[in-house]
């Protein structure tokens, strides 16, 4: 009996897909609760004249399964004599692209259904793409309503040419060409005699047999590690699954990143004691020292696996916001999740024709090759290479949505070649030397919310208190090192990402920093606490935008009220409030005076 | 190395989830309905972290109106285990008198529903493992391997995040709740054959043994205890019975059999309806329509 077999099953519907899985199951005997249903099918399915509908076995299942979620990919379990399968069922639209993606990424193999009449379509090479993006080495190509063509041999080949020409550079392991007629049951579960030009298994059979164990067995050992399991003293376990090849008691391994050697101690295959643990198992690993190693990091006996903070990758966006420049996500590759931040947009892909198209913002089910950089050094691997370790989602920090999925192309060489100089002069040093604490005070609000007053108002005071500061101010920024930068959302994200780290800098060289920028969208001030650091305090002017309008120091509520700004915030663009800003002050509620009080107060205990 | 078996494989995939939520939540717990599903799901539990114990505790929801048989099994297993063990009763649905035999679909509502939404806030959990699997119920064929829950707890099953490979994304905002499901890809027969392999221990009254029971609406129904009054033209009998899924025991049906070994349940349950030996698989009822609708319920 052979392992579990997951695979798909995409093309639209009228490609017959419902008809040849039913046809399947139907004919290998497959299907079928008990007898009552049995009998219950059988008077559906005989009643057009004789003619057997086999897609009313599983639409039938299907409606009763569906309960009007039609757009997500279903599980569906069966056992032949030899074999357990999993089939994930997908939406064929492309508008569900994401919901297929899901089924692909989960499966070892595909079965994509074309029409004989209408050959390779737009939505054939979309899926086959998409398969081969989510790893997906072998596919079978099912030819079906051959019946439709008099079982042309030549139609067939025509078909066969085109789907191999086109799937030339994807990769695979295996292709397999199959002509059949779902309804009819050609080639389905037996050979057929209209087919004798055809020479290869039936469906079914060849679905038992197929071998889709990856070869990453005779790869080298990697185990990206899940959890450190400590439950005493004397025992230290690094548990995960291992991704590739294998590991026997005494064998060498690396750590990584922190690049420690060390020899396998002892190995557990789920709760036994083992000698040798191999790829896919559930284990657990004792080093015989103590190496530094937690969550994320990875045990392996490949000195060459990148240990870097920069890679080329193809990604799917799945978000139904989009994708621009500049935007920090939280990365979870392996078992490690840290942020990142997409750098540049390099081109879009035809995700049907497979085109390069130029691009800077990315869409819903639209493919992107750009370049990501991770906040740290961490462990990855081209995808093709390992899966595992070259597969990753972004996570959007702010409404925690998995917005893509990617694979690594490559790392970029940059990442190890542009190293960070140690110098001698140290941050702790210079503030030590300032006898301050250096914090960024990062005054977000509504414009005429009072926020450069204030910032003024605190800055005078910490001076007079023997500090050293720098304010950063919006308007006055925009005239200097932001003066590029226009108000589109890219440059509106590149314009904070500048003022963080110059205000970083600022703290670096020991300073208390004051910047004072609208700032309306959370995920922005977060990239910026997340840039930041530790020393950042978000202080939120709360002034209500009525007195915010009424004020209108500069004129500029009332030139938006006119039509005469675009996206001016709490006119025509959205203000998000901080859910929890480290210190909220209302000047339409206190004085200037007592407002700055208050934020001396607050911050006391961090200057000192 | 060998190629792994697929009971191995749902093994692996199982930990691997279980493992997941304990290294990326901040409070998770397992819910055990002592049934043979929350069975395996504890066992799994048990290997994924040895020779730790689970770092997680175990929550059942009780109904007051499970066998006594159960019972005993949980807080015998628990003190085994050396596994902390939650109980819930909804006492306010106690204090009504609310019961299976007065208050029908209200009852599961109150007793069942109610109080799992009770415990799981009093308690501030954010991840909860179920035993539910894909093949048992029809909603849950498209339902994720970690199903988010808004702050009432309520499922959107037309707007599930994406879940690729196995990368499960656990980020959560304030008030919302994950229902992670490590069996997702099991089958009935694959827990029965699991079961069998790894010689897991399940409640007796999946056994066939001479009990007191009545028929009652087609249904044999056990007296399990004196809260449930017989009717004048109702009889206990002794037959020799068993239950194919475990819940509250007036709502329970028992089958007639003579299965009293687990090779001859597993005979019983997966080879009963073809005599020549066709693999019966995609196999809806055989869950119950008691265990579902606790399924239901529940989730």
């Amino acid at each position: 009996m052979k392992g579990l077999l997951k695979f798909l099953t995409c093309g639209s519907v009228d490609d017959g897909k419902s008809t040849l899985i039913g046809h399947m199951l139907y004919d290998a005997k497959l299907l079928f609760a008990d007898q009552e249903k049995a009998l219950e099918l059988d008077s559906k399915v005989g009643s057009r004249g004789g003619e057997i509908d086999y897609s009313l076995l599983l639409d039938g299942l299907m409606a009763e399964r569906e309960q009007g979620i039609t757009i997500d990919v279903a599980y569906r379990y069966f056992t032949s004599d030899n074999r357990s399968f999993i089939v994930a069922d997908t939406p064929g639209h492309e508008e569900y692209t994401r919901n297929m993606a899901v089924g692909a990424s989960f499966a070892d193999l595909a079965v994509i259904l074309v029409d004989a009449t209408k050959g390779v379509i737009a939505q054939t090479k979309r899926h086959a793409r998409i398969c081969s993006l989510m790893g997906i080495n072998h596919i079978v190509l099912a030819v079906n309503k051959m019946d439709l063509v008099d079982y042309d041999e030549a139609r067939f080949n025509e078909i066969k040419q085109e789907f191999e020409q086109f799937t030339y550079n994807f990769n695979l392991e295996s292709i397999q060409v199959i002509p059949v007629s779902a309804t009819a049951g050609d080639n389905v579960t037996k050979l057929s005699e209209n087919t004798p030009w055809y020479d290869g298994k039936p469906l079914l059979q060849y679905l038992e047999d197929i071998d889709v164990t990856d070869q990453m067995d005779e790869a080298a050992f990697t185990l990206p590690v899940q959890r450190v399991s400590r439950p005493s003293h004397q025992f230290r376990g690094f548990q995960g699954q291992v991704e590739s090849g294998q590991i026997n008691v005494g064998d060498e391994v690396i750590t990584l990143p922190s690049k420690e050697k060390a020899n396998v101690k002892s190995l557990l295959v789920s709760d036994q004691e083992s000698g040798e643990a191999g790829i896919g198992q559930a284990v657990t690993v004792q080093l015989d020292r103590e190496v530094d190693v937690s969550r994320g990091d990875v045990l392996t006996t490949n000195e060459e696996l990148n240990v870097a903070d920069k890679f080329t990758t193809t990604l799917l966006w799945m978000d139904g916001d989009e994708l621009v420049e500049g935007r920090n996500y939280l990365v979870k590759l392996g078992t490690k999740t840290l942020p990142g931040t997409v750098m540049k947009i390099k081109h879009k892909i035809d995700i049907n024709t497979g085109d390069d198209v130029p691009a800077d913002k990315v869409y819903k089910n639209e493919l992107v090759v750009c370049d990501i950089a991770l906040s740290e050094k961490a462990v990855f691997d081209k995808f093709e290479n390992n899966e595992a370790l070259g597969g990753f989602i972004l996570i959007d920090r702010v409404s925690n949505m998995t917005s893509a999925a990617g694979v690594v192309n490559h790392a970029l060489r940059r990442s190890s070649n542009v190293v960070w100089q140690d110098t001698d002069i140290t941050r702790p040093i210079r503030s030590q030397q300032k006898g301050q604490q250096p914090l960024t005070l990062w005054f977000t609000g509504l414009s005429g919310s009072g926020k450069s007053t204030l910032a003024n108002e605190v800055e005078k005071r910490l001076v007079a208190h023997g500090h050293h500061t720098m304010l950063l101010d919006g308007d006055n920024v925009r005239h200097g090192l932001n003066q590029n930068l226009g108000f589109k959302e890219a440059d509106r994200v590149e314009n904070i990402r500048r003022i963080a780290e110059v205000s970083k800098l600022m703290n670096d060289a020991g300073l208390i920093t004051l910047s004072s920028f609208i700032s309306p969208y959370e995920g922005d001030r977060q990239n910026a606490r997340d840039i930041i650091g530790e020393s950042f305090i978000e202080i939120y002017v709360s002034t209500p935008l009525e007195v915010c309008e009424e004020r209108d120091v500069k004129g500029l509520y009332q030139k938006a009220r006119d039509g005469e700004i675009p996206n001016f915030t709490g006119v025509t663009s959205p203000y998000e409030a901080p859910q929890n800003p480290d210190i909220e002050v209302d000047t339409s509620q206190m004085s200037l005076d007592e407002a700055t009080d208050y934020i001396v107060k607050q911050i006391q205990q961090q200057l000192a | 190395m060998k190629e792994l078996t697929h009971l191995d494989q749902l093994e692996a995939e199982a930990i691997y989830i279980i493992r997941e939520v304990a290294a990326e939540c901040e409070n998770p717990v397992m819910l055990y309905s002592i049934g043979k599903d929350s069975s395996v799901m504890l066992h799994l539990a048990m290997k994924a972290f040895y020779p730790e114990k689970p770092p997680f505790p175990l929550l059942h929801v009780n109904t007051t109106w499970k066998f006594k048989e159960m019972i005993d099994f949980r807080d015998r297993k628990a003190k085994e285990l050396g596994i902390e063990m939650f109980e819930h009763i909804n006492q306010e649905g106690v204090e009504k008198g609310i019961n299976p035999f007065d208050h029908g679909a209200s009852y599961t509502d109150v007793m069942k529903t109610q109080a799992l939404k009770q415990a799981l806030d009093k308690h501030g959990f954010d991840a909860v493992f179920g035993g539910g699997r894909r093949d048992e119920e029809k909603s849950r064929a498209k339902e994720r391997v970690f199903s988010f829950r808004n702050e009432n707890h309520a499922w959107d099953p037309k707007n599930q995040k994406p879940e690729m490979w196995k990368l499960y994304n656990t980020h959560i905002n304030k008030g919302e709740s994950m229902r992670v499901f490590p069996l997702s890809n099991w089958t009935e027969k694959d827990i029965w054959q699991y079961i069998r392999r790894e010689n897991i221990e399940i409640v007796p009254l999946y056994f066939a043994k001479e009990r007191p029971v009545v028929e009652r609406d087609g249904n044999i129904v056990m007296v399990d205890d004196d809260r449930m009054s017989i009717g004048e033209d109702e009889k206990v009998e002794h037959k020799k019975v068993r239950f194919r899924t475990l819940g509250c025991y007036p709502l329970t049906g028992g089958v007639e059999s003579e299965a009293d070994t687990l090779d001859e349940i597993i005979e019983e349950t997966l080879g009963a309806v073809s005599s020549e030996r066709t693999s019966r698989v995609i196999d809806q009822e055989a869950a119950g329509s008691m265990e579902r609708r606790k399924r239901e319920g529940y989730f």
